[in-house]
């Protein structure tokens, strides 16, 4: 998930702290950084942390329609900190953007928000749970049961979400390393949502069922300045399985991976570099560049050795800082369906 | 073999360095005319796109209080949580020791993009903008702003006269109206499924977006400037021709001595593209580069000009943009290639037999003035036939181009005729011999004073298109802007209340009502107006009929814009259907510049026969003192500041804009001018050695070396002057072509033309001046060519 | 033979249709061979000249110089024989004006890949040329002009010098020297010299003369 990471770098002028260790107690800037073997306080960690340089709730869905058309959506919003505080106000230093998306077999649908913190325009709050940008938002009375809507000039969504197993921690108990040289955040899931709702779409309202993952991430120095980019894999197998992977690209075509595999019961294996291995197939002309749309993907330990194909090539996010988003299918020593995103193709 | 040939080929330069210079001076100046002309356009059109961000809170929807002039922040927030795309703005009085700024306070998250150019300004990064706050004024507002306030002030000539912008947290704290908002733009583009807004936002009103018609003026203003860029190119490229037909000329003895020593011809052309190739890159990028100089130096405002023109971030520093550079090389290469393309098929043409005595710059001999002559008649029968058959953009270029070409191609016949008719009526033996020899001089000085020709024109006919529109938006401007205040009342029960304290206060009141209708099945905004002295004296007609006004008061006459009265089919006197039961004859026709709706205005006593339930929502008032009548109104009467619109202050900013485009279109004629008479100069020069065999008989006969130089100026002055009583016609049938013929193609609306005598009358003289200041020199040489150079003519043994 | 002439015809355009100006010309011309080409003003005998020189192209018949046949060739080829095998000399603005006497003697030469500086010497010093090799052509007088003219051809070692009234712009006296150098030099470098005249006094000095008249040799 740390390509939003990179998304967010591009996005504001502020500097990456690239620093080559980890374990200081902040950086440069005054911005907390991520240490190893960390204890969480729920609810309240799912709620922000300004003194930290960035941070993400990040959903996405796999959906089936009642004549058993595939759908995908998404749902993120970001912080984004200009300084380690909050502020009343309009010169508080929170700036918040959003993404939404709907992809369908045949069209894929997007909207983007950015407001600021302080006025009430975007926020989060923990108890009851809400995170929210204008009127999109994913709230409810805990984290585990929400209503989550958004929408954009041609499409909208309204979709209920209860969550089916406990959370996941990826890496050390939730210390996610991002690079051979210790750059890292705290990463932890939600993929058991249940979904039942609502889309909206051009040709009229779709009744959707469904399964969601949701991703909560933050760090304040996540990429090594090498790195250029990244392929990230949330796939759910048909078995009850789960596997998060990705690969983030390195400037000499070399790559970092890092992986969670998650039993149906929630009990999570967590793989270092190299464990976990992904293959472009074909590679699709989209937005005037070439992307990646169909790979090969390997966990041999798991005995995973599958093709993971996008719904729709085209699911490409028009937004400020573009890049490609979209639902997958997943075939061969295991089927099942999940998520992918491909940052930084130019 | 390439070698050796290559120096023999490039030594000519070495010794001629003279023409050298001409030729890649003529070359550079041409791409500095084309890229200076580039630059005053884009600067026009960045002055109009201020001008029209500045008029126009225009292009978007509103929310404004419905009573009061202060939106709660608290209802920003229900609106944007409800899912509006609205974007806050706060507007206030901030007082510095100079006076009152206006401070506009914007969001540029939310703000729709055009609206807020300080979004991603290189030297205060967003960063800044959000949170320690910066504003931008224009310099006279910085100045006195940056004593008053401790943020940091950024100079932005983009931004209104008295105005200065900030984020809208640093205008809350500034104006210590925390928690407060003015007013809230809707985006064009929403969500689906929003709730009404009357839903969300009971406390405000909407108010449509409002278009005052000056974009549409100046997109024909852009077209036209277009045209006179390419215009302006082709004065270049005439003095591109001339260098470098001259050069070839001079080379034609070397080049049939190289291919009688057995350099093929086929290497020899190729030779002298690649050196015209090199020159043209060479001379292009000096010229780039002086036309970067010229639009720095002319153009006013520069640093906010030339960031919009180059690119440039960095505020103080100029940037050339690679598109400028490559537009100037292209240019630079094209031209040559265009110039060069007659001298270098003359070159592979040419008989190795042929004589290999240089030849003068010979464009038009006697004959050849003929047959250019019989070229050019062509081209205006052509220009006559699309001018009353053609329909469409490109004929109309086409016209241009017939009536620009068949001129300059006419010029030596009239010269020589011209000549011709001074030589009869000379008495004198000498004036004898000057109009004769003047005669022999015109084929050498055709292409330069071709290019003198197109250049003046050029000259007249901007000044004449540009006098002509800043004419008719000035009228535009008073007659739509006439009214110094508007007034808006968001509710109907406040409006007769609003009219009763507006006629104790204003010297005129002039409500507005009007209704979408169809009049002879064009759709149509009607106006009932209230006749008095507004319209009576501002209001200026395309056609009219006597007693206008007087006819519609008494409701017995309609008064039309000119695109109902085209699409209907009718004109004044012709009787109109306005309503079922009411049929009015055409009193006058009026021009409403490219509103794709019609207008009708017709009496306020027969609108509200019409419409009786129809109520004026806002008024226009009339006002010697209108900061008064806005204050008054404010704090007497609670009229909230955001109802009102100060159209004199929108107004003056707008004249200004043009006196801005005015002072540019200055510097377009200076910078032509210098360019036709260099041309002048160096056809001179180079005329000059040719010229010794001519001048030594009349020397020897008995005329001074200082009278020669005498007649020498007085020659190229009345040559210029037969050039420039050409070029007046040529130059005025240019504006027509585009204010009445290429306008209307691309508009489908005609713009008035406007003469102005005392003007060309002040262009002739300094087409002259240029001529004789170009003629100077040559004229000082020759009246001091040493005595045995003009001995040499005789001398047996050249 | 160096030059081998047969059956030359040559017309040029005019108003009233083509004027014939060659009717059928042959002559040859053998090496150390000097022939004058005489005949009144627009006997053709110029127009031979340059046909010669593959300066201009025949309408029948054929040309052949150094055993090459000059009017099957393409304009490449006859540029490349005039660089190697043909002098020209015309009767003035023989000189590229904008590089020294010294550079112009040594141009055809150079051109032809073939510069001797040694010949360049000598043949400046035998022509009274040495002082003025750092001068540019205007400086000079016309039989000197013409004396550079001279040099830069033979420098070039041509097998067969064509000359157009080379000494049609001097005096007379100065013609006469120019023309004994000339004689004198060609007859060193063994080549075929053909000069066109209208003096009696320049046809004398030949080995051989051909006189034009109406386009046939008379």
């Amino acid at each position: 998930m740390i390509a939003r990471a990179l998304l967010l770098i591009l996005w504001l002028p502020v500097q990456a702290a690239a620093q080559g260790f980890a374990g200081l107690g902040t950086d440069a800037d005054g911005f907390a950084v991520p240490t190893p073997n960390p204890v969480f306080d729920f609810p309240k960690d799912h709620g922000a942390h300004p003194d930290y340089r960035i941070e993400w709730w990040y959903l996405t869905a796999n959906l089936t329609g009642p004549d058993g058309t595939a759908y995908g959506i998404q749902w993120t919003l970001f912080r984004s900190a200009l300084a380690p505080e909050t502020r009343e106000g309009w010169s508080d230093p929170q700036v918040w953007f959003a993404h939404a998306a709907v992809t369908t077999p045949d069209s894929h649908l997007v909207a983007e928000r950015i407001a600021r913190g302080g006025i009430g325009q975007a926020g989060v709050t923990v108890e009851p749970f809400a995170v929210w940008i204008d009127d999109w938002q994913m709230a409810g009375p805990s984290f585990d049961e929400v209503r989550l809507t958004a929408r954009g000039q041609a499409f909208a969504y309204d979709l209920g979400l209860q969550a089916k197993g406990p959370l996941v921690f990826h890496g050390e108990g939730g210390f996610s390393v991002k690079s051979a040289q210790g750059q890292a955040s705290y990463y932890y899931s939600q993929p058991f949502y249940e979904v039942t709702g609502t889309l909206t779409l051009p040709t009229g309202d779709v009744a959707v069922t469904g399964s969601a993952w949701l991703d909560r991430e933050w760090s304040s120095q996540p990429l090594a300045d090498t790195q250029s980019g990244w392929d990230w894999f949330s796939l759910s197998f048909d078995s009850g399985d789960k596997l998060m992977g990705f690969l983030l690209r390195e400037d000499d075509s070399m790559s970092f991976s890092s992986a969670t595999w998650i039993a149906p019961d929630g009990t999570t294996t967590a793989y270092p570099d190299g464990a976990f291995t992904a293959k472009p197939m074909t590679w699709h002309k989209v937005a005037g560049r070439e992307v990646p749309t169909e790979w090969a993907v390997q966990l041999r330990d798991k005995g995973i050795d599958v093709t993971v194909t996008a719904l729709n090539p085209d699911a490409w996010m028009a937004v400020s800082i573009p890049y490609w988003e979209g639902p997958v299918t997943v075939q061969g020593s295991h089927n099942g369906r999940g998520y992918l995103e491909l940052t930084g193709y130019e | 073999m390439i070698p050796t040939a290559l120096t023999a080929l490039l030594s000519h330069w070495r010794c001629n360095g003279l023409q050298f210079f001409a030729m890649i001076a003529g070359l550079a100046l041409a791409t500095a005319l084309w890229s200076g002309v580039q630059a005053i356009n884009a600067e026009a059109r960045a002055s109009y796109d201020a001008a029209a961000a500045t008029l126009g809170e225009g292009q978007f929807d509103q929310l404004l209080p419905r009573t009061g002039d202060v939106i709660d922040q608290s209802t920003y927030i229900e609106l944007r949580r409800a899912g509006w795309q609205v974007s806050p703005v706060l507007e206030g009085r901030l007082r510095t020791e100079a006076g009152s700024v206006r401070l506009v306070g914007l969001d540029p998250l939310t703000a729709p993009g055009t609206i807020a150019p300080v979004g991603m300004q290189e030297d205060a990064n967003f960063d800044d903008f959000l949170t320690r706050g910066v504003l931008f004024a224009a310099s006279d507002v910085a100045e006195s702003l940056a004593a008053t306030v401790t943020q940091r002030v950024i100079v932005d000539p983009s931004i209104a006269p008295g105005v200065a912008l900030s984020d809208i947290g640093v205008a809350q704290t500034l104006l210590s109206a925390e928690r407060t908002l003015s007013r809230l733009i809707i985006a064009s583009a929403q969500p689906i499924g929003l709730p009404a807004l009357s839903e969300v936002a009971p406390s405000l009103v909407r108010q449509p977006a409002q278009d005052t018609g000056a974009d549409r003026l100046t997109d024909s203003f852009h077209l036209n400037l277009t045209a006179f860029g390419l215009l302006s190119f082709a004065v270049g490229i005439f003095i591109v021709h001339g260098t470098i037909s001259l050069a070839f000329e001079q080379r034609r003895s070397m080049v049939r001595t190289l291919r009688a020593l057995g350099v093929p011809i086929n290497l020899l052309i190729a030779m002298m593209i690649s050196e015209l190739i090199a020159f043209a890159l060479i001379a292009g990028g000096i010229g780039v580069a002086i036309g970067y100089v010229i639009a720095a130096a002319l153009l006013p405002n520069v640093a906010a000009t030339l960031q919009g023109l180059y690119g440039a971030s960095v505020a103080g520093t100029l940037e050339l943009r690679p598109e400028w550079w490559l537009s100037g090389m292209a240019i630079a290469v094209l031209g040559t290639g265009l110039a060069a393309a007659g001298a270098l098929w003359k070159i592979a043409q040419m008989p190795l037999l042929a004589s290999a005595r240089p030849r003068a710059w010979a464009v038009a001999s006697g004959g050849t003035a003929w047959r250019l002559g019989a070229i050019a008649a062509l081209l205006f029968v052509v220009g006559i036939g699309i001018a009353i058959w053609g329909q469409g953009l490109t004929l109309a270029f086409a016209l241009l181009a017939c009536v620009l070409i068949g001129a300059a191609l006419i010029l030596p016949l009239v010269l020589h005729g011209a000549v011709g008719f001074a030589n009869q009526r000379a008495r004198a033996a000498m004036w004898q011999w000057f109009w004769a020899d003047t005669r022999q001089q015109v084929p050498g000085m055709s292409l330069a004073l071709m290019a003198l020709l197109l250049a003046t024109a050029a000259n007249v006919g901007v000044s004449t298109m540009v006098s002509s529109f800043r004419v008719t938006f000035v009228d535009f401007l008073d007659q739509r802007l006439a009214p110094e205040l508007f007034i808006r009342v968001e509710d109907e029960a406040l409006s007769l209340e609003l009219e009763a304290i507006l006629l104790t206060q204003a010297r005129e009141v002039l409500p507005l009502l009007s209704t979408e209708t169809e009049i002879a099945g064009v759709p149509t905004d009607l106006f009932g107006v209230r006749v008095g002295p507004t319209y009576r004296e501002n209001w200026l007609f395309l056609e009219e009929t006597p007693n206008v006004w007087d006819r519609v008061e008494d409701g017995r006459a309609v008064v039309v814009s000119e695109q109902l009265a085209r699409r209907a089919d009718l004109w004044t006197g012709d009787r109109l259907v306005i309503a079922p039961n009411l049929m009015l004859p055409i009193a006058a026709i009026v021009a409403d510049y490219g509103n794709p709706l019609g207008q009708a205005l017709i009496s306020e006593a027969v609108f509200h026969e019409l419409y009786p339930d129809l109520v004026p929502m806002s008024f226009g008032v009339r006002s010697d003192d209108p900061t008064a009548l806005r204050d008054r109104l404010t704090t007497e009467y609670g009229v909230p500041e955001t109802a009102i619109t100060d159209q004199s202050r929108i107004k003056a900013f707008s004249l200004g804009v043009f006196e801005r485009t005015f002072t540019v279109t200055g510097a377009l004629n200076i910078l032509t001018l210098a360019v036709a008479a260099f041309a002048i100069l160096m056809s001179l020069l180079t005329l000059a050695s040719i010229r010794v065999p001519q001048l030594a008989p009349a020397w020897a006969l008995g005329l001074t070396r200082r009278k020669l130089g005498q007649l020498e100026l007085i020659r190229a002055v009345v040559l210029a002057m037969v050039t420039t009583l050409l070029a007046i016609p040529l130059g005025l049938m240019l504006a027509w072509v585009l204010l009445s013929y290429v306008n209307v193609e691309a508009f489908g609306w005609k713009l008035p033309m406007y003469l102005f005598p005392g003007h060309y009358a002040l262009l002739t003289l300094f087409a002259l001046l240029a001529a004789a200041f170009a003629a100077l020199w040559p004229a000082i040489r020759l009246a001091r060519t040493p005595p045995s150079n003009l001995l040499k003519v005789f001398a047996n043994d050249r | 033979m160096v030059l081998t002439v047969k059956a030359v015809t040559k017309s040029f355009p005019a108003a009233d249709g083509d004027v014939p100006v060659l009717r059928g010309v042959s002559l040859s011309l053998d090496r150390g061979e000097t022939l004058a080409l005489t005949g009144e003003s627009g006997s053709g005998k110029s127009t031979l000249l340059h046909l010669i020189g593959g300066l201009d192209r025949v309408d029948s018949g054929s040309i052949t110089v150094g055993g090459r046949e000059i009017t099957k060739m393409n304009d490449t080829e006859r540029a490349a024989l005039r660089r190697s095998d043909v002098g020209v000399i015309f009767q003035q603005f023989n000189l590229i004006p904008s590089i020294t006497v010294e550079a112009n003697i040594a141009f055809q030469a150079r051109l032809a890949g073939g510069f001797d500086a040694d010949q360049a010497g000598r043949l400046s010093k035998a022509l009274g040329l040495t002082e003025h090799l750092n001068k540019y052509p205007e400086a000079l007088s016309g039989g000197q002009q013409q004396r550079v003219a001279i040099a830069r051809t033979l420098t070039a070692r041509p097998k067969l010098v064509l000359a157009d009234e080379p000494t049609g712009n001097l005096d007379e006296a100065t013609a006469s020297e120019v023309l004994g150098q000339m004689l004198r030099l060609v007859r060193e470098t063994g080549a075929a010299l053909l000069i066109v005249t209208h003096s009696q006094s320049v046809a004398r000095r030949m080995s051989r003369r051909v006189n034009l008249s109406q386009g046939h040799v008379v």
